[in-house]
Order: C-alpha cells, then structure tokens, then sequence
C-alpha cells in the first residue's frame, strides 16, 4: 500500500488531552479515572459523565481490549487516507471506547469482539494509538 | 380515560418545494416558498399564523441556513410561539409536538413549522455536502482529533459501526439491508416527487459501489436542496379548514445518549424504545395497531433498528422480519411509502412527515395505502442519538 503524499489529519493537543498525548509519545495509553465513582474515561472532559464530579486522577490503561465494531472505508474524504483502510473501535479493558485503527491485519479478517493490543504510530509531534490483533 | 392531548390537534397544511438538485434559491427563498404553499393550502392569511417553528438542516452548521431572522424574512408579526430548533432528525417531529402542546395550552393557535435545507452546489457531489471534519481547516483539537486521525468522517461511519454490530451480535445480512432498499424504491416508482423512481433490483442493490462497508451506496440517504412546511392547528379549527385534518393521536422521544464506554448499546438499542412506550400510550394503541410506518431512513439500517425497537418484531428479529418485502408495495406492513430518504428526497425528518400527511389524507395517488388509520411517523438524529415520534390519523379519535 503506497503512502499518501498528503499528511492525514492529525490531532493537536489541547489542555485536557495534553497528558494523554504526553503519555501516547511515552508509549503508555493514559485515562481519566473519576477520583469519586472510579469511572474510566477517554479525556477532554472535566467532569466525569457517570457521576459529575470534577475530581480525577491520570491512570495508565492495559492497552488491551476487544473490537467493538468497525467499518471498511471506501469513499475517499480525505486525501490523507489510502484506501480501503478500517476505522475500527476498540472497547478498552478498563471501560472506555476508543476509535481508532486496526493494524497488521487485513480488513476482510477482523471481527467483533476479537482481541486487541495497542500500538503507536508516531508522527513528528505527535503519537496516535492504534491497535493490532492481541 | 383518554390523554388529554390525544387528537388535540391537527396537521392542517402542507408546501413542498420541489426538492433534490434544485438551485438558484437560498433556503430563506425556499422556506418562504414551502411557507407560502402550506398556507394556501391551509387555506389560511398570513396574519392568521402565530407561530412559528424553524429547522435548519446541514446549512445551519455549514452556513446559509436558516435562522430566527426568517420571521421578519416572512413579515410574521403576530407571532406568539417562535423558536429556532435542532434536534437533527428528530426535529420535525418534535416541532409539531412543542405545536400540539402550545396550541393544547392555548398559546398560539396556527403554528408554522418549517424545513429547509440547500447544501448541494452544481459542481460538487452530494457527498461532499456533508462529511464536515474531512474539510476542516487546521489539525483536529485535542481527543476529538482522534476521529479525524483514523478516518472516521460523517454520519456514514457512525451508521457503518452501528449496523456491523448489528450485523455481529444477531446476524443480521447484507441483503437484509439490501430489501428495505429495494422495497423503498418499488414505492418512489410511483411516488412523483420522488428523485430516484428507477426500479431497483436486489442485483443493482449489491452491485452499487461501497461507501463504507457494511453500506453499499444504496444503504445511505439522499442529500437534497429545497423545503418542506407543515401547519399545525386546533382540532376543532380543522374540521373547518379545506384539507382532511391528519389528527395527532401520540407524541414521544427518547435520547438515549452514548456514554462510549462499556455498557452502552448505542448501535442496537435506540431512543425508539423510550418514544414508542411514551407514543404508544398516548395513542392508547400498540404496534399491533399501526397501518403504515413513515420512519427517518438515513440508511436502511435506521429502518431495521426502529421497527424492532418499536415492537413490530423481536430485538434482533429486524432482518429477517424485512427480508419477505413486507414493507413494500402490497405488503403486510407499508413501510415508507414515498420512497423514504433513500429514494424520494432528504428534507430530514421532514421527508417522513410530508409523506405520513399525504398519506393520511388519503393522498397519495397511485401509491395510496388503503388502510391508513394509524400512521407512525418517525424521526432520528446524531449516531442514532436523537428520537422523536408521531402517531398521526385522518380520525378525530
């Protein structure tokens, strides 16, 4: 598969994201972790959505988890993609749901529920989480 | 003992604008078109209307949608109900619900709900309408980035995801999806205002291209220019008015959310569930007693998951349900009879309004539904997020 001269869009992070991202270049997968409830969460919210309390601690996740569900692309939107590619999300083990892509694995193997692993693409400024089969 | 809301109230007018590749208007030209033609048709004066309920469709994000501003663009002045809503597809809906309940209370007495939308341009695809973070200038901020980042672009992706769970947990099939498409369109054959009106067969259905798998291009909605307006008035004013009142039987919602954690079936489970016991027990009737469903069908998946989640079949029993073409032309359950979003035209949640009041006013020509004493109108929004219900009846009670 040839690379795309054009960059696909890549996240710049923002103050609630930053220790997520900061983690991601240092290989560790972060989450919120509500200090009241104990609930898991992907970042960008102060609050946590099961209970509203605004108190969290930083924790490192597993990076295991399981497909949820996921998609094949065909519709070229962007330039930055090479198609056919999967846009796949991933239940984590400590709760939350991740969208992200699968790799090393062809489209037509994955499936529901199978398990799956983290793995970064680094960009260069900034490392996204993806995943392959576990 | 009856709820005091049920039959309150009718759909009194409707306008049309002609809708699909239509240019040269903006929608504030094509609102007041569709505007102009449900008041004739209600055969209301404009000073007669005080109400007024506006929905942008994907201008009001995009630009060059409608705003509060279309009520003096109109020269309404004896307004005593406005608003500006957005629920997305589900806001059709909702505008004759909050219409119902002010007109119940007494706080306005014809109210004008309206719907227009212009996102297509003659040089560009339909696609390109929507899609909104491929196009996005800059890089993506913070977490939702993370979208952007794995090609995750429009709602064709979030129904994508929906229907491969679907498809996973209950083994729910390709050509499953593909005959409520092909039922939709054996009604827009005859549908006039209808866009597409080619008969389509299972082997067209398959070999249209794939937007993303598990939709072929024939699973997703149309992207359409122009304007749909209702009329929503007092019962006992409809009997006098010029048109078969559609009376207004039951009203629900139901917005489930999506917390993206485990636990959350988002993809199978859809706010339907919270509207239909709401509805259903307004109109004191159940699934058992509907006659024709007009239900949002952004895709042919939408259609699936609503009428389980309607009752009309089991949780998971959607597939094979709609496999024997029962929502088609001569089926046991007319489902969509205009052609829907897929084959008529996409005014959101307008599309399955307008054609649930032809249908109900008997109106529908050479697709008419003989029965059609209870008809279930539905509207969808978000990632199956968004949900409201109508239960409409050209009976008072």
């Amino acid at each position: 598969m040839t690379q795309p001269a054009v960059s696909k869009p890549l996240p710049e992070p923002d103050e609630p994201s930053l220790p997520f991202f900061q983690g991601a270049t240092d290989g560790r997968l972060m989450l919120m972790k509500c200090a009241d409830c104990g609930a898991f969460r992907l970042p960008s919210r102060h609050h946590c959505d099961e209970c509203l309390s605004p108190t969290f601690t930083w924790e490192q996740a597993s990076g295991r988890g399981t497909v949820r569900t996921f998609g094949v692309m065909h519709q070229r939107y962007h330039p930055g993609f090479a198609l056919p590619y999967n846009v796949t999300v991933v239940e984590l083990e400590e709760g939350p749901r991740i969208t992200t892509n699968l790799v090393g694995i062809d489209n037509a193997d994955i499936r529901v529920g199978m398990p799956v692993t983290v793995e970064w693409e680094r960009h260069e400024d900034v490392t996204l989480p993806k995943f392959r089969p576990a | 003992m009856s709820h005091p809301l049920r039959g309150a109230a009718a759909i009194t007018g409707l306008g049309m604008t002609p809708m699909g590749r239509i240019y040269g208007k903006s929608t504030f030209e094509l609102a007041a078109d569709a505007v102009r033609l449900a008041i004739t048709d209600a055969g209301l004066k404009k000073d007669e209307i005080d109400g007024l309920l506006i929905n942008a469709g994907i201008t009001g994000t995009t630009g060059g949608g409608l705003t509060l501003g279309l009520q003096n663009y109109l020269g309404l002045g004896n307004l005593r109900l406005l608003n500006h809503m957005n629920a997305a597809g589900s806001t059709a809906a909702q505008m004759v619900q909050y219409a119902t309940m002010a007109i119940a209370a007494g706080m306005a007495t014809h109210v004008v709900c309206v719907f227009a939308d212009a996102p297509l341009r003659e040089t560009t695809s339909s696609g390109a309408a929507y899609g909104g973070a491929a196009r996005a200038p800059g890089r993506p901020k913070g977490m939702a980035g993370l979208y952007a980042a794995a090609g995750y672009f429009g709602a064709n992706t979030g129904y994508a995801l929906a229907a491969r769970r679907h498809m996973a947990v209950y083994g729910t099939t390709q050509d499953q999806f593909g005959q409520i498409a092909v039922s939709q369109r054996a009604w827009a054959v005859n549908n006039p205002l209808a866009q597409l009106r080619e008969p389509m067969t299972m082997e067209d259905y398959h070999a249209s291209r794939w937007i993303i798998e598990p939709l072929h291009l024939l699973d997703c909605c149309l992207v359409s220019n122009g304007a749909v307006a209702v009329i929503v008035s007092p019962a006992d004013r409809a009997r006098s008015m010029p048109q078969p009142p559609v009376y207004i039987h039951g009203m629900g919602q139901g917005h489930p959310g999506d917390h993206a954690r485990a636990g959350s079936d988002w993809e199978t489970m859809t706010g339907a569930r919270i509207a239909a016991r709401t509805a259903f027990a307004m109109a004191g009737c159940g699934p058992e007693d509907i006659d024709i469903c007009e239900l949002y069908d952004c895709y042919t998946y939408t259609v699936l998951v609503t009428l389980e989640d309607y009752g009309f079949c089991k949780k998971g029993e959607g597939g094979p349900f709609v496999e024997d073409g029962k929502l088609g032309p001569g089926g046991s359950l007319p489902t969509n009879t205009g052609g829907g979003e897929l084959s008529a035209y996409y005014m959101w949640g307008m599309t399955p309004l307008s054609e649930a009041v032809i249908q109900g006013r008997g109106a529908g020509g050479a697709r008419q539904v003989t029965k059609n004493g209870l008809i279930l109108c539905t509207g969808n929004g978000g990632n199956l997020s968004y949900h409201a219900a109508l239960i409409l009846s050209p009976h008072a009670n």
